[in-house]
């Protein structure tokens, strides 16, 4: 095995560079290192000022999403030499502005979650004393959509998002699913406007990019599948009951 | 230009935003915001794996669950403490269900419970084995109910600002746009997590690197029982990530290079087919570490290009139970080690994981200063002593994240809203932005990196203060520090530009590294006996007519550190022998 990779880094620096130039470093391959080793190498011995966001390296925060080689991925769970004898090519996530280097802007998203209130809705007034049950069966029917490390990937994939930046987006609509399906919660008419809305799950053509994508298998295109079939009985059941009978 | 609210909190994992939470619900009249260098749902509590504990079952009494708390902590816990935190362990863990946690559960519904180390009976409750997750998550998704919350998500507080005995907000730079802002407040809580990045192999994400530790003790606030830092017996080599205890509570076996249950050497108990609680492989994590170092000094350890490991035998246990039960032990086996637990032993070596030490705080997490509170693994409340257990953190951060932002919130209330005068205040953050911006941000480069001293730093750290400490070592260790202090104001920084500049990020969190190493050493050198995790092979016995008290570690007006020992609270709970496995 080659000793060595070359990784070319997308730069940017907006207060120095009018657009991104990519920049190459030779950084050492090793069986154990991941694209997130390479570029802490390049920081920590070849040059300081590149930036890019990280923090628990076990794939479970969700901050390190890049492009590499032309595919969203998780830069700590991703390794060097899948990509050997390279070069490999590090970007920052498609379909997001680019703050600096790799370090792209989510407030966009960040400002959608609350628009699906990721919350428990009750409409009863009182807390319970204890515990509310929840069978393991129960358990199951939301589990898969409350595995979100919201770590952008299925966004960055998503071409629907590329073109319209209102669209919800598969996360967003995972996690409305994940409360909509929780036993617990009593709030889906609260969230159908939003997701019904022209921008909620209408959107999506089912391209299915967003679960290939996905890290953690949440499946985002499956949730958006199954709500259009709910929001589909609710639209009928309002012209069946206008007055609301259920 | 300055922003201003009643309550700011610094730090949006767990413990921040339970004290939000509770700020809120105490009075919504009062403004609060977190400041948080990362996106809430990024703080490192998210990769909490394994459960975490408070008494629910009919079995299972408070009592024992403080008695497990307090021998764990080899005596070193503040019983008053401990009594308030099992307490209100189950109140807490209810309303994360209440919120919506996803439990796991017993086929009738309940929440599920599963053993974990040092703990008599079964109380841990888990989210299959990514609960530090599902708790952040629950939280953050229940925090954004709450329009009253503000936040100021990737930014980095460097300075708290203190007049006449008194905080008054902090400074802090917006990751994004570079700006360096005053953001004044009545009352701050402090709810930065640990510093396990002083450590070359820990378990802790990049961003745990003790900055509220610091910034408290260069504000005249005290630490406590600094050189208490937790080595979890289970790391994956290379990376350091945490194999949870949940995968040995669950039954799994420590191998020796023979394939023996090397625990039963160690006073431990004797080896049984299934999970045993309080005894060989759910002993608690400092006796389980060094007993690994003994058993690398007798050469029974096995030889890798990442040091020594011993083996964490899994295999017995099925791929049903591993996946449904510990879902993510394999995931991160076979993506970081390319092995899979179901057929293969895991390698595994002690690793720095948790710090007991912290910001001193009473058991309402006020600190001795005037308007700072603190909540969370940066505090030192203690409930904790000298050896955390496992499990008993992420309640430890729900209860006292909670008692925090009550406190606070009726601190702040009996504020006037004035303030007085700010001149004082706005001066020196008009110094700290002189400091960021010439001395750091223009500083010019031709120096030392930021990643050398960092390095030196940590390698000092374990070479001296590791599992076993001795004068020695640590006299070594210290002067190690003194030299990379001296360096430190020659480091380079090449970044001169202000749009998310991580270079400047990197270099104050090394300076609030070293302030946390210093205070680690120091304290460590002036305890002349062992006690759970501080093991001393110059003074190996635990020694209560000196030490059943706390380090509170000051900080002088020359900068020198000043040691006091106030003594642990007992309230009924008499110091006795730790015994496991017997
Ligand atoms: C791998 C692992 C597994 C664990 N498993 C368990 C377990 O199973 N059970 C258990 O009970 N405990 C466990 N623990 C321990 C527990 O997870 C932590 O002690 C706890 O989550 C700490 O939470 P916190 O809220 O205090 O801090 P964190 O979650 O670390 O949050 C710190 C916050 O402070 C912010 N911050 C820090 N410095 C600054 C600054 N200068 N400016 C602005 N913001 C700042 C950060 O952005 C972050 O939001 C585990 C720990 C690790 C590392
Ligand atoms: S759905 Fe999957 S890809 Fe999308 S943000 Fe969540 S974890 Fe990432
Ligand atoms: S660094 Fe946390 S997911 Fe990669």
């Amino acid at each position: 095995m080659a000793r060595s990779i070359t990784m070319q880094v997308a730069r940017y620096r907006p207060d120095r560079e009018a657009e991104p130039t990519m920049q190459s470093y030779d950084v050492p391959l090793r069986k154990d290192w991941a694209i997130l080793d390479g570029l802490n190498h390049i920081k920590d011995e070849l040059d300081g000022t590149l930036s890019y966001r990280w923090s628990c390296r076990m794939g479970i925060c969700g901050s390190c999403g890049m492009t590499v080689n032309g595919e969203p991925k998780l830069t700590c769970a991703t390794f060097l030499t899948d990509y050997a004898p390279g070069p490999v090519r590090v970007e920052p996530l498609r379909n997001f502005p680019v703050v600096r280097d790799l370090v792209v802007d989510i407030g966009d998203f960040m400002a959608k979650l609350s628009v699906v209130q990721p919350w428990i809705i009750r409409k009863d007034e009182e807390t319970p004393d204890g515990e509310y049950l929840q069978t393991p069966a129960e358990l199951e029917d939301y589990k898969q959509f409350s595995m979100c490390i919201n770590c952008m990937l299925c966004y960055s994939a998503c071409p629907i998002y590329g073109l319209n930046e209102h669209f919800l987006g598969p996360a967003a609509i995972a996690l409305a699913q994940r409360y909509n399906l929780d036993s617990r919660d009593q709030g889906s008419a609260d969230r159908m406007d939003a997701l019904s809305a022209s921008t909620g799950v209408w959107d999506c053509t089912y391209v299915g990019e967003c679960s290939t994508a996905c890290p953690k298998n949440v499946d985002p295109a499956g949730a958006i599948q199954r709500y259009k079939l709910t929001a589909a009985t609710e639209t009928l059941k309002s012209f069946l009951m206008p007055r609301g009978g259920r | 230009m300055t922003y201003t609210h009643d309550i700011v909190i610094v730090g949006g994992g767990g413990a921040g935003l339970r004290a939000a939470i509770a700020v809120v619900e105490a009075n919504p009249q009062l403004s609060v915001a977190i400041i948080s260098k990362v996106y809430p749902m990024r703080s490192h509590t998210v990769s909490a794996e394994g459960g975490a504990a408070a008494v629910i079952r009919a079995e299972d009494s408070l009592d024992e669950h403080a008695y497990d708390t307090i021998s764990g902590g080899d005596w070193l816990c503040d019983q008053d403490a401990v009594e308030a935190f099992v307490d209100e362990a189950p109140k807490e863990m209810l309303r994360l269900e209440n919120w919506g946690c996803p439990w796991s559960r017993e086929p009738d519904g309940r929440v599920a419970v599963r053993p974990f180390g040092g703990m008599k009976r079964i109380r841990t409750w888990f989210a299959a084995d990514k609960t530090g997750f599902h708790l952040l998550h629950t939280l953050f998704q229940t925090s954004l109910k709450y329009e009253e919350i503000a936040r100021y998500d990737e930014w980095f507080v460097t300075k708290l600002l203190v007049e006449d005995g008194r905080v008054r907000g902090v400074v802090a730079i917006e990751l994004s746009s570079g700006r360096i802002e005053t953001i004044t407040a009545k009352a701050v809580i402090l709810c930065t997590g640990g510093c396990g990045r002083v450590f070359p192999f820990t378990t802790n994400a990049n961003i745990k690197t003790g900055d509220g530790m610091a910034l408290a003790y260069r504000a005249g606030a005290p630490l406590k029982d600094m050189e208490f830092v937790q080595y979890h017996p289970t790391g994956l080599p290379f990376t350091g990530i945490l194999i949870t205890e949940a995968a040995r509570a669950e039954g799994g076996w420590l191998l020796n290079k023979d394939g023996y249950r090397y625990l039963q050497d160690y006073d431990l108990g004797t080896p049984q087919p299934g999970p045993v609680l309080r005894s060989m492989e759910l002993g608690p994590r400092d006796r389980l570490s060094q007993a690994f170092v003994k058993e690398m000094e007798k050469g029974r350890t096995i030889d890798t290009p990442y040091g020594q490991v011993v083996h964490l035998d899994l295999r017995h246990l099925g791929a049903k139970l591993i996946n449904t039960k510990l879902p993510m032990v394999r995931e991160l086996c076979l993506d970081y080690e390319k092995i899979d637990p179901v057929k293969d032993l895991v390698p595994v070596r002690p690793v720095v994981h948790y710090m007991m030490g912290g910001v001193s705080t009473d058991i309402h997490g006020a600190t001795p200063l005037d308007g700072l509170y603190a909540a969370g693994e940066v505090a030192c409340v203690s409930i904790n002593g000298a050896n955390r257990l496992g499990s008993n953190s992420l309640p430890e951060l729900l209860v006292f994240g909670a008692r925090a932002g009550r406190a606070a919130a009726e601190f702040a209330a009996a504020q006037p809203d004035d303030g007085g005068d700010w001149s004082g205040i706005l001066t020196q953050a008009e110094d700290e932005r002189r400091r960021l911006e010439r001395d750091l941000r223009g500083r010019e480069g031709g120096g030392e990196r930021v990643s050398t001293i960092r390095t030196e730093m940590q390698a000092a750290m374990e070479q001296g203060a590791g599992i076993y400490r001795s004068a020695d070592s640590m006299a070594k260790c210290a002067d190690a520090l003194q030299e990379l202090r001296e360096r430190l104001p020659g480091v380079s920084i090449d970044d001169h530009t202000t749009t998310f500049n991580t270079e400047l990020i990197a270099a104050l969190e090394l300076g609030l590294m070293l302030d946390v190493a210093e205070s680690i050493v120091h304290s460590a050198r002036l305890r002349e006996e062992s006690r759970g995790a501080h093991q001393r092979t110059d003074f190996p016995e635990r020694d209560d007519v000196r030490y059943l008290a706390h380090s509170l570690i000051h900080r002088s007006a020359d900068g020198s550190p000043r040691v006091e020992y106030p003594p642990v609270t007992i309230t009924r709970w008499p110091p006795g022998v730790r015994v496991y496995g017997r």
